[in-house]
């Protein structure tokens, strides 16, 4: 299974995504919808940021002027269930992700039998009220109460995408080797395998040369059983550096493009 | 206690490749045959999908080969009529007729020229109604004027002309491009120079189900095992959804099987326990196929009638659903 790259630009963070959202001008977020598009993202994250006023509206929106111009599945990205819920009929069609949902019983309980009806896969958080673990052990035993949440749910364990959550390395440098971990051991919790994916760009965050934290990281997590992430996808030098690990682990067969293949989806 | 039957599960699949074009599709093949489609390994009816079975093509030539005997009975009376000889590949059961344009070999005292060519394959198509495949000589200047004649004088019958390598696929690929026919891309058992070609077949603007990969398959006792492999690996490739890997397989189980000398040794110069020479070439053609069929060839190039109809029998004992 070629690694699935979830496009991160569409963040009302991005102070032209924020304005954009805040005036319902779709063109720059239409204009990253198709640039990630050709850069090879298997999905479009879609966050309507901190400035929107109506987040429910506003999410319906812009789920819909991506809709029109990319064929790429959404990543809906919002702890509001109710505006996950209203864009998850605007698309009208199965393959959306809902990002995200904890393993706290009643988010469990909204969010997986959403997944359920609309055909959705959900990014799975390992962690719950009491905050993200710091050691592997911890990760994976609430990716184990995710995957049986599923289960019950009648979730497929393929839709589901555990994150073991990763922190910035200058603030909590013992998270990476204990998330790598956690990615190996998810990995063998059933058959098929529930995805994982990380909100990559955590990891270097307020570091010197944050792309090269990033294409190290994630090269490294790959190798443990990493087989998406949210991530620039735009950042050329860490997206043929994801290309090359996925071909050297014999996910893809090596031909000379193989780079440019690996955008091509 | 029931068994539970083991299933993979495949995210990708093959793409179906249509060969030939009836009146309505623009063209005046009786019929069409679609190739690939598969969504799991081959003839494993019960993993997945299988929609369209392996299909038999019979080599015609354009020149009187130098073959065994053992052909004689069958196309005796039309080495010197390819036209007569596509009918009779017709009449033994092909379902397309895959046409060799040995005769315009450029070293050949009278070798035959484009045009020519381009008449020739008119006339195969006025006499039968079977889909054509076309080869060149396998000279990279003439096949490339070869089959630009061939591919406009067949325009609109959805022909497939090859064979496009790493070094010469330019000219081939604007020639299917023109007269919209399919290209085969032949690369030398090598899975790498497989995914590049196609790559490089469909930039050139051919729609990738227009394509068609020929790996270079081995003839029984000649690295037959080595094609397997490298077929599998192809089609594992596709199903875990490498589209650039995803294309219907064409394989020379004929002329590689007919090269060895177990298919063509006469009596005197057999070894012990080699048979008599009258079946032998039938049954390695045969063999050959059959290991082609399991690494998951969707269209067999086939060159004794009996061997085919060998073949064809086995297809059909293979391609029942095995639903469990």
């Amino acid at each position: 299974m070629a690694f699935m790259m979830i496009g991160e630009r569409i963040n009302g963070m991005f102070k032209d995504i924020g304005e954009a959202v805040a005036k319902f001008d779709p063109k720059p977020i239409q204009d990253w919808a198709v640039k990630q598009t050709q850069a090879g993202a298997a999905y479009l994250d879609l966050n309507v940021g901190p400035t929107a006023a109506d987040r429910k509206k506003s999410m319906e929106w812009m789920a819909k002027i991506i809709s029109e111009v990319s064929d790429v599945p959404i990543a809906l990205d919002s702890t509001n269930y109710d505006a996950i819920e209203a864009a998850l009929q605007v698309i009208g069609k199965p393959g959306a992700l809902i990002n995200s949902c904890p393993n706290e019983r009643a988010k469990i309980e909204r969010v997986f039998p959403m997944a359920a009806k609309y055909g959705a896969g959900i990014v799975a958080l390992t962690m719950d009220k009491s905050g993200i673990p710091l050691n592997a052990d911890a990760r994976v035993a609430h990716a184990m109460e995710l995957v049986a949440a599923a289960d019950e749910f009648g979730v497929p364990t393929d839709s589901l995408f555990i994150d073991p959550l990763i922190l910035p390395c200058n603030v909590a440098q013992a998270h990476a080797p204990e998330v790598l971990e956690a990615l190996r051991q998810i990995k063998t919790l059933c058959d098929p395998a529930p995805h994982t994916t990380l909100g990559l760009s955590n990891v270097s965050q307020n570091t010197i040369d944050r792309s090269l934290v990033n294409r190290t990281y994630v090269v490294m997590a790959i190798c443990a059983g990493l087989d998406s992430a949210i991530i620039d996808v735009n950042d050329e030098t860490m997206v043929e550096s994801i290309a090359t690990a996925d071909m050297l682990l014999n996910h893809a067969i090596y031909c000379d493009s193989y780079v440019k293949v690996f955008r091509q989806r | 206690m029931p068994v539970e039957i083991y299933k993979d599960k495949f995210t990708g699949k093959v793409l179906e490749v249509i060969l030939g074009a009836t009146k309505e599709q623009g063209g005046t093949r009786a019929y069409t045959v679609k190739l690939g489609g598969s969504s799991t390994l081959p003839f494993l009816y019960y993993e997945g999908e299988l929609p369209n079975r392996p299909v038999i093509a019979m080599e015609v030539w354009d020149i009187k080969p130098q073959w065994s005997s053992s052909f004689e009975p069958y196309y005796g009376d039309v080495w010197n009529d390819p036209v007569a000889w596509a009918k009779k590949a017709e009449e033994y059961g092909a379902d397309v007729v895959y046409l060799k344009l040995m005769g315009a070999d450029p070293e050949l005292e009278n070798s035959r020229s484009a045009a020519d060519c381009a008449k020739l394959v008119k006339d195969v198509l006025a006499a039968t109604g079977a889909p054509l495949m076309v080869e060149g000589p396998g000279f990279p200047e003439k096949d490339n004027d070869v089959l630009q004649a061939v591919a406009e004088a067949a325009a609109g019958e959805n022909i497939a002309l090859g064979a496009a390598e790493k070094d010469n696929y330019r000219g081939i690929a604007a020639a299917a491009m023109m007269g919209r026919h399919c290209i085969i891309g032949r690369s030398p058992l090598d899975i790498n120079i497989l995914k590049q070609l196609n790559i490089m077949i469909t930039e050139m603007g051919v729609p990738i189900n227009k394509v068609l990969n020929d790996p270079i398959t081995s003839g029984l006792g000649y690295g037959i095992e080595y094609s397997f492999s490298v077929m599998e690996r192809a089609r594992w490739g596709a199903l875990i959804g490498d589209k650039m890997m995803a294309l219907p397989v064409v394989c020379l189980a004929g002329p590689e099987a007919w090269r060895g000398k177990e298919a063509n040794a006469a009596n005197a110069d057999a070894g012990p326990g080699w048979g008599d020479e009258k079946d032998r070439g039938i049954i390695w053609e045969a063999m050959t196929a059959a290991a082609l069929l399991q690494a998951g060839g969707d269209l067999l190039l086939m060159r004794h009638p009996e061997a085919a109809k060998l073949v064809r029998k086995q297809i059909e004992e293979l391609a029942v659903p095995n639903k469990y």
